[in-house]
């Protein structure tokens, strides 16, 4: 002890030297950057996911994460991060985007290219990257991929005698009467057969596309920005899913979104439902009354020579372009895209990882053993046409969805529909 | 005299000196934007963080005027403001002068009467939103279940359903509003005229119809215009309850969905100027009523 204070007193400029250093180089790591991060909706389990995930890599990293919740209605999302973007805004650094804005957000998006090596970028399906590719700037990673696909319960199907999953949507249309009428002869006076978005919205875009395209109607724009729309497959798709309105799903199905056919499916009133892959993990919760009674697949063809579809979905994250902290955000959006947090992504939450290793994964498998099915979901995977419409796609997405609306809501006949969303895309794309 | 007409021009000076930081700040928050909407509503200009503004002249304003949306919205906005601002007044009426009169726990309701236009509209839209859910909501349960309709309807999927159930949430949420103006006017009504009018033999009818009716009137158009105007601009009840639908869109809305989701502010800024256009048009002609009234 003496030893040392005689030690410091002897060389009293060096000591306090290196304190001061000692404080000031502390100070710097253990303070680490904020990063501000526009995540997932707290409506549902993604918002609470991901906030504990962004936690962990700040506890990692020594940085901190303030978490910014979206609104659950993805196109009441866009809206909001349009307007941070059109203000040029550093108020927030990361954003999840979903797959169809890329050609919005590409302008304000800093290009990932120059954080992510190519062997990194390789793990992802090739397909969702070059998505996410506008003019050779990687505007975002992929941090899950999403695909419609119909849910269907096995007991119902088991106990009115019928085989299988239907393979068109005529044979759905039949199962789900038969279903339908057989549980509200029971008692069951609230069961519907079929339950779907038809919310007008980006809800009912989705479901369109599936229903156009699964009928050989194409998809509303093709790749090379002409505007298909007006065949009549695509007129006669629609008009299919108006007559399920009213018989085997219910009247106000046009104002339902993504959870409120949710809440219909999980509570056991419905026989079959059209959704996004979330829904699994949430229906087989022991909690929930259907656990074990349901099972998915690819959803129908529209006739025995149509196509099977599934409108190609899935979140991306990317960097703001006016961050003030882009390097700590491209940290922070990799670890939420890595392979790691893309297998507890897929055990904890049922959502589709990116990265096609995964798929084979054991542990993954275990869990989601109906991920098997989700390769010919991917074969068969539909995007929305919002590569060829670019920074067009809210409107071209708008026409659709009002029109589509509007014929299931009986006010409209598909060809009417159909005539009118082409009028409305020439005038947007040229 | 020399010296009353010098101080009278002190005295002016000095007011205006007084009123002069207030009529900047008035310029400077109203005026700028206003005049920005003006000169962007000439522009095509699409926020979207690469395109420049460019002048186009009166091409917005033609493709508004030429825009069948554009003309149910005016159609959709017109319906709801005739329906509800006649049902809030009458209503409003009603409930003012049932509160002017004495009796027990009259501060009690005057209180609860308020709490409809308390919550905030967007919390009260969504609340009767799900109650109008065709299947689990409170509005089907009960009228189904007590067989007032046939079955469970789906009142927000179709316009001729909506609308009505629309009016009927505003009307519930601003009666209070409507409420509250009118009994301010009713206090202003000398108590001794119903007592003069009730030695003279006058039924309670009578007492209405020529006492408190004309007395009432100026309050009232007040009341009417502040309510007109606000329901001509409605935004968040429609977009709450049935946002999204284009045969149920108002002229907010239709303005909304160019400004802010597709990022246009030329046709956004142009349709925002129709509105106010719209706007003053009725209140020119609510003045010029209100004038004739009192000649």
């Amino acid at each position: 002890m003496r030893s040392l204070h005689r030690l410091v007193r002897r060389n009293l400029k060096w000591s306090t030297c290196l304190v001061w250093l000692g404080l000031l180089t502390s100070g710097s790591l253990k303070a680490g950057v904020t990063v501000r991060f526009a995540g997932d909706s707290d409506v549902g389990e993604g918002g609470r996911w991901t906030r504990a995930v962004v936690e962990d890599w700040a506890k990692r990293t020594g940085n901190t994460v303030q978490y910014i919740s979206r609104p659950n209605d993805a196109s009441a999302t866009l809206q909001q991060f349009q307007q941070y973007w059109a203000a040029r805004s550093a108020d927030v650094d990361a954003y999840m985007v979903d797959v169809i804005w890329q050609g919005i957000a590409a302008p304000h998006a800093v290009d990932l290219h120059k954080y992510v090596k190519e062997d990194e970028l390789k793990q992802h399906f090739p397909r969702i990257v070059q998505n996410n590719t506008v003019n050779g700037k990687l505007v975002s990673l992929p941090m899950f991929t999403d695909a419609g696909i119909l849910y269907y319960r096995t007991d119902l199907l088991q106990k009115y005698g019928l085989s299988g999953p239907p393979k068109t949507w005529e044979e759905l249309a039949q199962m789900a009467k038969k279903i339908q009428d057989g549980e509200r002869g029971a008692g069951h006076g609230d069961f519907q057969g079929f339950v779907f978005e038809g919310k007008a919205s980006e809800s009912v875009t989705c479901n369109a596309v599936e229903w156009i395209y699964s009928f050989g109607g194409g998809t509303v724009v093709s790749e090379d920005k002409k505007v298909t729309i007006n065949n009549p497959n695509a007129a006669k798709a629609l008009d299919t899913a108006r007559s399920w309105v009213g018989t085997i799903s219910p009247q106000g199905v046009t104002t339902y979104s993504e959870e409120e056919a949710r809440n219909l499916w999980q509570a056991g009133n419905a026989a079959f439902m059209r959704n996004w892959p979330y829904a699994y993990a949430l229906g087989q919760d022991p909690k929930s009354p259907i656990s074990g009674k349901f099972d998915v697949t690819v959803l129908p063809k529209g006739g025995a020579d149509g196509k099977n579809a599934a409108c190609l979905g899935g979140w991306q994250v990317m960097v703001s372009a006016y961050s003030k902290v882009p390097d700590a955000a491209a940290d922070m959006v990799r670890f939420l895209c890595s392979p790691e947090i893309q297998k507890k992504r897929a055990i904890d939450l049922s959502q589709l990882p990116t990265i096609p290793a995964l798929y084979n994964d054991p542990d993954v498998l275990a869990k989601n053993g109906w991920f098997k099915n989700m390769q010919e979901v991917f074969n068969n995977a539909v995007a929305r046409p919002s590569t060829a419409t670019g920074a067009d796609y809210n409107q071209v997405s708008t026409a659709l969805y009002q029109n589509t609306n509007k014929v299931l809501a009986g006010g409209e006949s598909g060809q009417n529909a159909v005539v009118q969303i082409e009028r409305t895309c020439k005038r947007i794309v040229r | 005299m020399a010296r009353e007409i010098d101080l009278q021009m002190r005295q002016r000076r000095l007011a205006w000196f007084l009123i002069m930081p207030a009529v900047l700040v008035v310029v400077l928050v109203i005026g700028y934007p206003l005049i920005q909407v003006i000169v962007y509503s000439f522009l095509k200009y699409k926020l979207d963080g690469v395109t420049p503004p460019s002048f186009i002249g009166l091409s917005n304003y033609a493709f508004i005027f030429t825009d069948p949306a554009f003309w149910g919205a005016v159609q959709v906005t017109l319906l709801f403001s005739f329906f509800s601002v006649i049902l809030e007044t009458v209503l409003g009426l009603a409930i003012a002068m049932v509160a002017s009169s004495k009796f027990k726990g009259r501060t009690l309701l005057r209180v609860a009467i308020l709490v409809p236009w308390a919550i905030p509209t967007v919390v009260s839209s969504q609340i009767w939103r799900w109650m109008f859910n065709d299947i689990y909501g409170v509005a089907n349960i009960l009228l189904a279940d007590l067989h007032l309709i046939p079955h469970k309807l789906a009142w927000l999927a179709n316009a001729s359903t909506a609308l009505p159930v629309i009016i009927a949430v505003d009307v519930w949420k601003t009666t209070p509003f409507m409420s509250l103006l009118l009994l301010a006017g009713l206090q202003l009504i000398p108590g001794d005229l119903y007592e003069a009018a009730a030695i003279d033999g006058a039924t309670k009818v009578r007492q209405f119809w020529t006492i408190t009716l004309p007395l009432v009137t100026p309050t009232l158009l007040v009341a009417l215009i502040f309510r007109t105007l606000d329901a001509l601009r409605v935004f968040d009840i429609f977009y709450v309850m049935v946002g999204g639908q284009g045969d149920l869109q108002t002229m907010a809305i239709y303005n909304q969905q160019y400004l802010i989701q597709f990022l246009d502010a030329g046709i956004g800024s142009a349709a925002s100027v129709v509105i106010l256009l719209f706007i003053m048009a009725f209140v020119v002609i609510y003045t010029r009523f209100s004038r004739t009234s009192f000649e």
